[in-house]
């Protein structure tokens, strides 16, 4: 007696998932901080649904067929947002194999009475939802790319901040590595800045760069070419003593820009630029 | 045939490009300008350029040169205005207009040239107060 799989799986749906569920529930792994049973128990009602809905005979063997792509859909989406809630990729794996573990169990219970018949199913069934667990890791580490990018996209707008300093005068702490993408970004917001307040110096303080080398510097003097285009100075500062070493040994000119050792004595200097004078109060505020 | 023009005032020459320039125009703005320097003895230039969102190497190397020419004709040219973008484009293109001052806007472009050819004078001593008289 040949049986149709999709059919015993459609009638024992509530079955399979009630196993399911337990299989979950049992896994030491299962994260109830992250997701609670009742979420996790619509989530995998909707998955086994889609599953049994689209498996039959003929598809069984073949992971690829388009009959499944409504079930991949879900589990990439199940798999991403579990990468974006932080579960690990063992609890994402768990949940895929608990599956598999409850549509075998049931098989077994049907077909106690033709190992032969058993053994080619589990096989077939064993490869289908391999396949499907490549899927979800493929898409799992998708989802935590993105959140990386997304991680490295905020880092850049957050690590360049420009400040103003004074009515004219901006500044650009540059903490971190500069690179081409960076320096892009550092760029533009300097330009950008520098139209909007109409500022005349700007001042990139460079003490938060770890190391300077050749193309760092290249990327610094671009940054003050295009200033200069746009009709504002520009000074470094914050050179520390191992930078101006590198700097003189890889044979980089600098000494056609102003640079100072310290931000307070680039603003002095801007200061003496702007014709500004500061000076202490003489009125005492006791 | 279109051109830009190019206005007198005082001793100094304004220029405002208001269209994006293609390269017979900015040609004949290179030759119009150094006519101009020429038959009116104009002392500084002011271009601006904030209209300008494109720019080329040619472009780039057009307004290098206008700077360069008015420069050996004893005119001082500031190009003011410059969109970011356009700064950007003509520093990765490699043209950084060493030649040309700068300045960000037309008022402070025009403080600018004051200084330049006031200082100018001062050294050479051949008028007095002449940038009062120039505004």
């Amino acid at each position: 007696m040949k049986i149709d799989i999709s059919k015993v799986f459609l009638k024992k749906k509530k079955q399979i998932l009630e196993q399911w569920m337990k299989n979950q529930l049992a896994d030491e792994s299962l994260r109830e901080d992250l997701m609670s049973n009742e979420e996790l128990r619509t989530e995998s009602d909707e998955l086994l649904d889609a599953l049994v809905r689209s498996l039959n005979d003929n598809n069984l063997s073949d992971a690829q067929s388009t009959d499944f792509e409504n079930v991949i859909e879900i589990l990439s989406g199940i798999s991403i947002s579990r990468a974006r809630q932080g579960f690990s990729p063992r609890e994402t794996g768990a949940y895929i194999f608990s599956l598999k573990e409850a549509l075998l169990q049931i098989l077994q219970e049907e077909l106690k009475s033709d190992p032969a018949q058993l053994t080619s199913l589990i096989l077939k069934l064993n490869k289908l939802i391999d396949s499907f667990s490549v899927t979800t890791f493929e898409t799992f580490i998708k989802g935590r790319e993105e959140v990386i990018l997304r991680q490295t996209d905020e880092i850049t707008d957050i690590s360049t901040p420009v400040i103003r300093l004074w009515d004219g005068i901006l500044a650009l702490p540059i903490i971190g590595t500069l690179d081409s993408a960076r320096t892009q970004v550092v760029m533009e917001s300097l330009l950008q800045e520098i139209v909007v307040t109409g500022s005349s110096i700007a001042i990139l303080d460079i003490s938060g760069v770890p190391a300077v080398d050749s193309l760092v510097a290249q990327h610094l003097l671009k940054t003050i070419s295009a200033t200069r285009l746009m009709g504002a100075e520009c000074i470094i500062s914050g050179i520390r003593p191992e930078i101006a070493q590198t700097v003189v040994h890889l044979g980089i000119d600098l000494s056609t820009i102003i640079t100072k050792a310290t931000l307070a004595s680039a603003l002095k200097y801007a200061f003496a630029v702007l014709q500004l004078e500061v000076r202490k109060s003489s009125v005492k505020n006791s | 045939m279109d051109r830009i023009p190019v206005l007198q005032m005082g001793k100094f020459l304004l220029v405002t490009i208001q269209v994006d320039l293609y390269d017979r125009l900015a040609l004949n703005l290179e030759s119009d300008l150094v006519q101009m320097v020429s038959k009116t003895g104009a002392r500084g230039v002011l271009i601006d350029i904030s209209a300008l969102s494109i720019v080329d190497s040619f472009m780039g190397r057009i307004i290098g040169n206008i700077g360069n020419m008015s420069k050996i004709m004893d005119a001082e040219t500031v190009v003011v205005g410059m969109q970011p973008a356009v700064a950007i484009t003509l520093v990765e293109l490699g043209l950084e207009l060493r030649g040309v001052s700068t300045a960000l806007n037309v008022v402070k472009g025009m403080e600018l040239l004051h200084k330049k050819i006031g200082s100018l004078e001062d050294t050479t001593e051949e008028e007095e107060h002449d940038d009062s008289s120039a505004d």
